[in-house]
C-alpha cells in the first residue's frame, strides 16, 4: 500500500486551498478542476436535452462522477505510443477527456452523429471516446472487454521501459464480468506483473438492479488482495481525496510496474441512461459539494463560480449551433474505414468495397 | 517436404526475423510444448498464457493498440466460442473509431474434423468467423499455401484469423517452401523438438524465404471443362481425390477449386468457373444451416443463373450438436470421400 503524499512545498505556499484530512489541494488546481468539472456537467446535460428533442438519440454519461474524473485525466500522462499512459475507458469517463484537452464541440458532434465527430464519425454512441494521440483506445458499449485488452496494452509498456501505466475503467457492475478476472490474472503471472491501474466508479447499480443485491462483496479492491494487488477505495465526490488517491495509484504502478485496484465511490446523477428518463436521481452531487466548499473556504466567490458556468453553458450552445451546421455521414462512408490498406490483399487492397 | 504443421512454425519463424512479429502465444504455445500440435516449437517470441481465451483475444488487441505485431493461438477453434464479441470487437475497431487504429492480429486456430476429436474438438468455425465483418478468414489445405497464408496473414494490417483443418496438420505438401530443406528427415532434426527433455534443445532454422500467398486468390488445383467443385481445408485434397477418379473412371474432367481466403473469396475465380462448366458443387465440413457455402450458393442462384446447366449444390457437414466419438458417427457427420465422389458423378451426369 503506497503511503499517503506529502504536498509538494509550492502548493503548501498556496492559500486559500480546500482541504480533505492531511491533504489539500491548492487554490489554483482546485479553480482548474472546478472548471472541468462545470465544463463536463454542462456539456452532458445539454447531451440529455439533444437526447429529447430529436438533435441526437441514446444518451449515456457521466454526471456525477466529474470531480474523480476530473482529477484522473489531469494526472495523465498523455501521448502516443507505449512510453506514455494508455487509457481503456468506459462511457461515463467525458470530464477525464476534457481534462486532457477535449474540445466540448468533439462531445457534441459525437452526440449528434456527425461526419466531423473525431472519436466514430458519427458511428457510435455519445461518450464512447477514441483519440489514437492520446492513447485512449476506442470504447465500446460491450461492458468491461476493456479489461482483457489492459494486460496487452500493458505488457507493451512494460517491455518499452518507462513509466507508462494501463488505466482501466469500469463499473462496479461490470465487475462481474469475467474480463474483470481475467485482468486480476494477467496482470498478476508470477514474473510478469504488469502496470494496470484497475479503477472501478461504484455508482451501486448497474442500470436497476443494485451492487448490494448482487455481490457479496462490498468493493471491487477486495478481490484484489487474492492476487497481492494493493487497493484503495476512495469518495469519488471529494476531488481533494480523489486527487491523492488516483496519484498514489499511479505513482505505485509506474514505480514498481505492478497493478493497482482503485474504487471510487459515486453517485449517478441522471440514472443509467436516457433510457430510464434520465430524471436528477438526487443522489449527492459532486460539483455542488465542492461548490459550497469553494465559497466556504474563498477560493471562489458566488458571482466567480456563476461565470463559469454562463461561459460554459456559451461553449456549449455554440457549439450545438455549429455542429447543427456541420456535415452528416453519407451514403457513401457507410463503408469506409472496415480495412487498412493491404500489400497482400487482392480483393482488397484498399478499403473495403462491398462483397468481393 | 514440411508437414503443415512445420510450415506454420517456419511461417511464424520467418514473421519474427522479417515482419515484425512480437508476439506468439497462447495456452501451451510457449516451451516447453510448443503448442499441441507443436507449430510454436522454438520460437523466441513464443510464450505461455492462462487458460483463458478471452484473455488470449483481448491481450492481442492490446499488444495491438500500443504497437505490437501478435500471432495468438486460440488451442482448438471448438473453445472460441466464448470470445465471439471480442472477435467482433477486434474486427469492428477501425470501423468504429473511423480509421484511427489498425488491428493487425493474426488468431491461429485448428478447425474442423478428421483427429477423433468427439464433440469439442471436431468444430468447424468457418461459417461464424465469415460473419465477423473487419477481419480476414483463411484456410489452407497444403503446407505451402499454410505458409504463404501466414505470411500474409501476418504482413496484413488487418485482424486476420488462420483456420487450420486439424486433419491435415500432420500430412506432408508436394512442393517445398522456398529455402526448405529436400530432405525431410534433415528439416525434422532442425526445427521438431526432441521427445522428453527438450530444455537444452534449440532449433536450426532453414533460411527459408518470403513467400506469400495473396489474400483473396484461390487456388485451381485441377482443371476440367465439366463441373466445378469450390472447397477448401479438410474437404479440398478429398474433392480432389473424387475428381481425380471420376476422371481415370469416366473421363469427366472438373475443376476443383481451393478457395483458400473464405474471406475474401475469390468470387472471380468461382465466377469464371461456373461459366465455364455451367455445374458447380460446393463442399465443406461445417454444420448446414447458415453455412459459408449457403453465401456462395445464392451468389451463384443470384449472379449466375443463367450460366447453370443444372442446378447448384452444396455438401455439408450435418445440423448436429457435435460430432461423436465413434468412427461411425464422423462418417455420417461430416462429408468424406465416398459421398463427395458421388455428389460430383451426379453434378457431372445430370442432364442439362
Amino acid at each position: 500500500m503506497p503511503k499517503k503524499n506529502s504536498m509538494p512545498m509550492k502548493e503548501r505556499a498556496v492559500k486559500p486551498r480546500i482541504v480533505t484530512g492531511d491533504e489539500f489541494l491548492s487554490a489554483e488546481r482546485c479553480v482548474a478542476i472546478h472548471r472541468i468539472m462545470v465544463r463536463a456537467r454542462v456539456m452532458e446535460e445539454r447531451m440529455i436535452k439533444m437526447s429529447k428533442s430529436g438533435e441526437g438519440f441514446f444518451w449515456i454519461g457521466g454526471p456525477g462522477e466529474e470531480a474523480f474524473n476530473a482529477c484522473l485525466g489531469l494526472q495523465v500522462k498523455k501521448g502516443e505510443g507505449p512510453a506514455f499512459d494508455f487509457l481503456l475507458l468506459k462511457y461515463r469517463n467525458s470530464a477525464a477527456m476534457i481534462a486532457m484537452g477535449m474540445e466540448l464541440i468533439d462531445g457534441v458532434r459525437q452526440m449528434a452523429m456527425r461526419w466531423s465527430d473525431p472519436f466514430s464519425a458519427g458511428r457510435n454512441f455519445t461518450g464512447h471516446f477514441s483519440r489514437k494521440g492520446w492513447n485512449v483506445v476506442p470504447v465500446t458499449p460491450v461492458i468491461e472487454v476493456q479489461f482483457v485488452m489492459a494486460p496487452g496494452t500493458a505488457l507493451m509498456q512494460k517491455r518499452h521501459g518507462g513509466d507508462g501505466v494501463t488505466i482501466v475503467i469500469g463499473g462496479d457492475a461490470g465487475s462481474a464480468e469475467g474480463d474483470f478476472a481475467s485482468c486480476l490474472i494477467w496482470s498478476t503471472r508470477p514474473g510478469n506483473e504488469l502496470p494496470v491501474l484497475m479503477l472501478t466508479t461504484n455508482n451501486g447499480f448497474g442500470i436497476s438492479t443494485s451492487h448490494a443485491s448482487q455481490h457479496s462483496c462490498e468493493h471491487t479492491t477486495e478481490r484484489g488482495k487474492a492476487f497481492g494487488i494493493p487497493g484503495e477505495v476512495v469518495d469519488g465526490n471529494d476531488p481533494v481525496a480523489s486527487w491523492f488517491a488516483i496519484e498514489r495509484a499511479l505513482r505505485y504502478c509506474r514505480s514498481t510496474r505492478r497493478p493497482f485496484m482503485l474504487e471510487a465511490m459515486v453517485s449517478r446523477l441522471y440514472g443509467h441512461s436516457s433510457s430510464s428518463g434520465a430524471p436528477h436521481s438526487g443522489e449527492p452531487d459532486c460539483l455542488a459539494l465542492f461548490e459550497e466548499r469553494l465559497l466556504a473556504a474563498g477560493v471562489l466567490d458566488q458571482a466567480a463560480l456563476d461565470q463559469v458556468h454562463e461561459a460554459a453553458h456559451a461553449e456549449v450552445e455554440a457549439a450545438v449551433e455549429q455542429v447543427a451546421r456541420e456535415a452528416k455521414p453519407t451514403a457513401e462512408d457507410v463503408q469506409k474505414f472496415t480495412y487498412a490498406p493491404s500489400k497482400v490483399d487482392s480483393v482488397y487492397p484498399g478499403d473495403y468495397t462491398g462483397l468481393p | 517436404m514440411a508437414t503443415m504443421v512445420q510450415a506454420v512454425r517456419l511461417a511464424l519463424h520467418y514473421g519474427e526475423e522479417n515482419l515484425g512479429v512480437t508476439d506468439v502465444f497462447g495456452q501451451d504455445v510457449g516451451p516447453p510444448l510448443g503448442g499441441v500440435f507443436t507449430a510454436t516449437q522454438g520460437l523466441k517470441t513464443a510464450w505461455n498464457t492462462p487458460l483463458d481465451e478471452r484473455g488470449i483475444v483481448g491481450t492481442a488487441m492490446g499488444i495491438a493498440y500500443a504497437g505490437g505485431r501478435p500471432m495468438c493461438e486460440i488451442q482448438f477453434c471448438d473453445y472460441g466460442f466464448n470470445t465471439i464479441d471480442l472477435l467482433k470487437v477486434a474486427g469492428n475497431q477501425r470501423w468504429a473509431a473511423g480509421g484511427q487504429w489498425d488491428m493487425p492480429i493474426v488468431l491461429m486456430t485448428p478447425s474442423g474434423s478428421g483427429i477423433r476429436g468427439s464433440l469439442y474438438h471436431s468444430h468447424s468455425f468457418e461459417s461464424w468467423a465469415s460473419r465477423l465483418a473487419g477481419w480476414k478468414i483463411v484456410m489452407p489445405s497444403n503446407p505451402l499455401d499454410a505458409y504463404g497464408l501466414m505470411l500474409s496473414a501476418i504482413a496484413d494490417p488487418n485482424p486476420v484469423m488462420v483456420l487450420l483443418p486439424k486433419a491435415l496438420l500432420r500430412l506432408k505438401g508436394d512442393k517445398l517452401i522456398p529455402g526448405e530443406p529436400e530432405n525431410a528427415d534433415e528439416l525434422k532434426k532442425m526445427i521438431d523438438a526432441p521427445v522428453g527433455d527438450r530444455s537444452r534443445w534449440q532449433p536450426r532454422w532453414p533460411a527459408i524465404q518470403e513467400y506469400f500467398v495473396p489474400l483473396g486468390v484461390a487456388s485451381l488445383v485441377r482443371e476440367g471443362d465439366d463441373a466445378t467443385v469450390v472447397s477448401y481445408g479438410r474437404t479440398l485434397p478429398l474433392c480432389a481425390q473424387a475428381a481425380d477418379q471420376l476422371r481415370q473412371e469416366t473421363g469427366a474432367a472438373i475443376d476443383v477449386l481451393d478457395l483458400r481466403s473464405i474471406f475474401p473469396y475469390d468470387w472471380k475465380a468461382i465466377r469464371a468457373s461456373v461459366e465455364k462448366t455451367g455445374r458447380i458443387l460446393i463442399v465443406n465440413e461445417d454444420t448446414e444451416v447458415t453455412n459459408f457455402g449457403e453465401h456462395l450458393l445464392r451468389r451463384v442462384v443470384e449472379e449466375l443463373f443463367y450460366d447453370l446447366s443444372v442446378r447448384p449444390r452444396v455438401l455439408f457437414g450435418k445440423h448436429l450438436p457435435g460430432i461423436g466419438l465413434n468412427p461411425v458417427y464422423e462418417q455420417n457427420t461430416v462429408p468424406q470421400l465416398g459421398p463427395i465422389k458421388e455428389a460430383l458423378a451426379a453434378l457431372v451426369q445430370e442432364e442439362a
